[in-house]
């Protein structure tokens, strides 16, 4: 263990301990808020909604994003919710409940102190939010709606329609685009960020591509932050956006930020089966429909009548058997895991049998069609576009896919990483939701962190750099990375090999899918640390990028970042093979009760890992941030 | 099943452009178009010619990168789907399918099937927001507004800013998505302080980049998300009045 990992976490009761941090971090006035100039990279919710909350405060702000305008990032796919203990509907929530649901969701793997402050300002996230205009879900007397979500036994999921993410992202995007106006942010479409420069240690700034040209260029800044997203993609097949990658937090890893918890990897459990070998990715249905409706499969492997046609009595509820309690609703990693031993037995429903039927007769039956249609009808009718099947007359069929990534950046209480003045926010780092997000989480992180948590936090360490000027863009520490940039961007062009990046790419993905997905075991793990790097090598030499690097290439774009995903792959396979325990997403099969469920390891493994970078991407260094449990109890997770 | 296809390509925005005819063989009803497009796109690699640019992102109709002209439709023959969401199944076996990019004088091509659609960033600069700085919003219950405005307000709202209905549209205008977005925060109470300023501010931007409406209403045809050409009336009614109040205001000052 060579990086001293100081979490900051604040002292005194969980409660006011953020309360107590905002008075304590140091602040910047007003009058010297315009002398600071912060780097944003990523426009999804983190991303715009820290450029448009910092630009609001009078920092001056360089945001980039790699989309043609920032209204694009993978936020917006979110469908169901957006968490907040607001108790409008005198439930029983609270802030301690929600902060108490996940831990307990994480499966113990996250920190207190973050959880609790996350669980505090979810409230102000719902105002906010509000008061931009984002169509929330109503009631007949104009407040506001909410349903209960995967894993939650209150109502405390705020939607718009099925459309949550992408409400919610235009609001933070119309905050920015104000702020876009005002000059205070200075907006870099198609702009991708391809390094980050450190200069005696500390962040100074990125190397960027501009997309359409192929210019490379420098941009320095007192502070840098990562809004990056998840790396989810790493397994070709998966709910991301095609271009959602992990370069960006992967380059700051080899810059010297730690990476926290690469295993920790959410496979969702109601996406939309793989159609044919030729799927480019796998689409997600919202696990709001859980709420009503019920998961099966037939009793019998050969079951050839459809579904309609098949008796109750042959049918097999197994999430309402074996969990009664929480039965549709368990956390995804259960439900996910019940679903592919289903399958495994043969009893995978669909053309390809790769899928379990999720039926929403009897809840047509109990509150009549207009009522399912009025919650759900966008996502029926995405259902039926996609699979020309109707979901009010057969059930839809769904299987997990990996949809989220719990694992990224480590950072501290302050959201900086172990590089001073580079902070990650948003999925892209490893903070609050532990071994195992749970539904409706993820907008509330992305938010919390870009409107209340950042703005707070990244003063007390610019108040160190007043009136210093960034390190000029034309340091031989920018011209370096810049010249680093270009080799690379030229060793993919000059290759000349014979396959193409997205064939690398699948190839990886089954790999991953098979050994470091949904169950992983040590010989897999051990087989797939020996074939990835293997396949990389084959990248290098055989890779066929055509065109030029001076104008669009999208080949060209996708080389870096399936070059990165190689080596990302290799710390998830390392980090799955350290963690000899089950928990939240990761499934070790030696670890496992005798009903298949996951077996933690509190006495070992109760630490955060956060990987250091060697130069050997099967080889990093691993330090040990412990995690201490003072009002949450460890206890198994029970759902039954 | 197999597809003939005319895609307009085209190096950069100076570049001459043309149609190349590729045949795409052996492709599955499953596929969606974009999948085919991946197909094409390997095989001329393989092949040794550069793939065909073509925006796209998140493949699930959501976040409107995608979108191509298919036999002079904006995103193909589905009424309300976007082209991610369109599935070969859609086409006959053996068909022939002009792919080009939106033309608009208002969206200049980048490469290929890429335009650049940055002018709908400025007329959201213009006023598609509501001015609340982050914090001092007071608590979400406050106001309740009646579930028929919030969700008429989410009808506008759901557009994803794709540009179909430039594309669709004989005169190049950007009324509808403009109408959306105004329409969305005038008729919410939140959006009252603004409502005025945005809708003329917005308005006049939009006129800058885009041609002028003359009601032929294709744009509702195209548009993945079926927004309704009502908002338009609306914005036009809130166009005239503002021209009014917004001196009226001034004068008042």
């Amino acid at each position: 263990m060579s990086l001293a990992l100081d979490s900051k976490v604040p002292a005194g009761p969980i409660a006011d301990k953020w309360e107590n941090h905002k008075f304590n971090v140091r602040l910047v006035n007003p009058a010297n808020k315009r002398k600071f100039r912060i780097i944003i990279v990523g426009s999804g919710l983190a991303g715009a909604s820290a450029a448009s909350t910092l630009g609001e405060l009078g920092y001056e702000v360089d945001l980039f994003t790699f989309h043609d305008t920032p209204r694009r990032a993978h936020s917006i796919a979110a469908q169901g919710g957006i968490n907040a203990a607001k108790n409008y509907h005198n439930d029983g929530d609270s802030v301690y409940r929600l902060f108490y649901d996940t831990v307990k969701g994480g499966d113990f793997r996250s920190r207190e102190a973050n959880v609790h402050r996350l669980a505090e300002v979810s409230l102000n996230i719902i105002d906010q939010a509000t008061a931009q205009g984002v169509p929330f879900a109503r009631e007949y007397g104009g407040l506001l709606d909410n349903r209960s979500f995967g894993g939650a036994q209150v109502s405390r999921t705020f939607y718009a329609r099925g459309a949550t993410g992408q409400q919610l992202l235009l609001g933070a995007y119309s905050a920015l685009m104000r702020q876009v106006e005002t000059g205070k942010v200075k907006l870099h479409t198609r702009s991708e960020m391809l390094d980050i420069v450190t200069k005696d240690g500390r962040a100074v700034g990125v190397v960027v591509r501009d997309l359409v040209d192929g210019t490379v260029s420098s941009h320095s800044a007192h502070a840098v932050v990562l809004a990056t997203g998840g790396y989810s993609n790493v397994f070709y097949l998966s709910t991301n956006a095609m271009a959602s990658n992990v370069t960006a937090a992967w380059r700051a890893h080899r810059r010297g930020a730690a990476f926290a918890n690469p295993c920790f990897t959410q496979i969702h459990p109601t996406c939309i089966p793989a159609s044919d070998e030729f799927q480019s990715k796998l689409t997600l249905m919202s696990e709001s429909l859980r709420n009503d409706g019920r998961i099966w499969v037939p009793k019998n492997p050969d079951e050839t009548r459809t579904a309609g046609q098949i008796p109750q009595e042959d049918r097999d509820y197994y999430l309402e058997r074996i969990y009664p309690a929480f039965g549709n609703l368990v956390p995804r990693d259960v439900a996910s895991r019940a679903s592919k031993r289903m399958v495994d037995s043969g009893r995978g429903v669909g053309p390809l049998k790769n899928g379990v039927y999720l039926d929403f007769a009897s809840a047509i039956d109990r509150d009549g069609r207009p009522a399912i249609e009025d919650r759900y009808s966008n996502l029926f009718e995405m259902y039926n576009r996609i699979t020309d099947e109707d979901p009010y007359s057969e059930p839809m069929r769904i299987y997990p896919a990996p949809h989220y990534t719990m694992g990224g950046l480590w950072v501290d209480y302050n959201l900086m990483t172990t590089v001073p003045g580079l902070y990650a926010i948003g999925e892209a780092n490893f903070s609050d939701h532990g071994a195992n997000r749970l539904g409706a989480s993820a907008l509330m992180q992305g938010l919390a962190d870009g409107y209340f948590v950042l703005p707070y936090t990244i003063g007390d360490y610019l108040a160190d750099y007043l009136n210093t000027d960034p390190v000029p863009a034309d340091d031989p520490a920018f011209t370096e990375v810049e010249r680093d940039v270009s080799d690379r961007v030229n060793g993919y062009l000059s290759a000349n090999g014979t396959r193409s990046v997205d064939w690398f790419h699948k190839e990886l993905g089954k790999i991953m899918l098979d050994q470091c997905g949904m169950s992983r075991s040590e010989p897999g793990l051990q087989k797939a640390l020996s074939d990835i790097p293997a396949l990389h090598e084959e990248f290098r030499s055989d890779i066929r990028v055509l065109g030029s690097g001076e104008s669009l290439n999208q080949s060209l774009e996708r080389a870096q970042r399936v070059d990165d995903f190689f080596e990302l792959a290799q710390a998830m396979c390392v980090d799955a093979l350290d963690r000899e325990e089950s928990c939240g997403g990761h499934f070790r099969e030696e670890h496992q009760t005798d009903e298949g469920e996951a077996l933690r390891d509190d006495e070992n493994h109760s630490y955060v890992s956060a990987w250091e970078w060697t130069g050997d991407a099967g080889a990093p260094e691993l330090n040990k941030e412990s995690l201490e449990f003072e009002y949450v109890h460890l206890t198994t997770r029970s759902y039954k | 099943m197999k597809v003939n296809l005319q895609v307009w390509r085209q190096e950069g925005p100076e570049a001459a452009g043309a149609f190349k005819t590729y045949e795409v063989d052996k492709i599955s009803e499953e596929m969606s178009f974009l999948e085919m497009l991946d197909i094409l796109n390997e095989q001329l690699v393989n092949k040794g010619e550069e793939p065909i640019a073509f925006d796209h992102d998140c493949r699930e109709g959501i976040c409107g990168t995608c979108g191509v002209m298919i036999n002079g439709q904006p995103h193909g023959p589905q009424l309300g789907t976007a082209t991610c969401q369109l599935h070969m199944r859609k086409f006959d076996d053996g068909a022939t399918l002009v792919v080009e990019p939106w033309r608009a004088t208002g969206f200049p091509l980048v490469r290929d099937l890429i335009v650049d659609r940055s002018a709908f960033d400025r007329i959201i600069e213009g006023g598609g927001y509501i001015s609340v700085d982050t914090g001092s919003a007071p608590d979400a219950n406050l106001t309740p507004i009646p579930k028929m405005v919030a969700d008429t307000a989410f009808d506008a709202a759901a557009c994803i800013g794709c540009g179909a209905c430039v594309a669709a549209c004989p005169n190049g205008a950007a009324n509808l998505f403009t109408a959306a977005k105004i329409s969305h925060l005038n008729l919410l109470p939140q959006g009252q302080a603004e409502r005025w300023s945005r809708t003329e501010n917005m308005v006049e931007i939009m006129e800058e980049y885009f041609g002028s409406c003359t009601n032929h209403g294709e744009c509702e045809k195209a548009c993945p998300k079926s927004i309704s050409i009502d908002f338009i009336a609306m914005m036009n009614s809130d166009y005239v009045k503002a021209k009014f109040k917004n001196r009226r205001l001034v004068a008042q000052s």
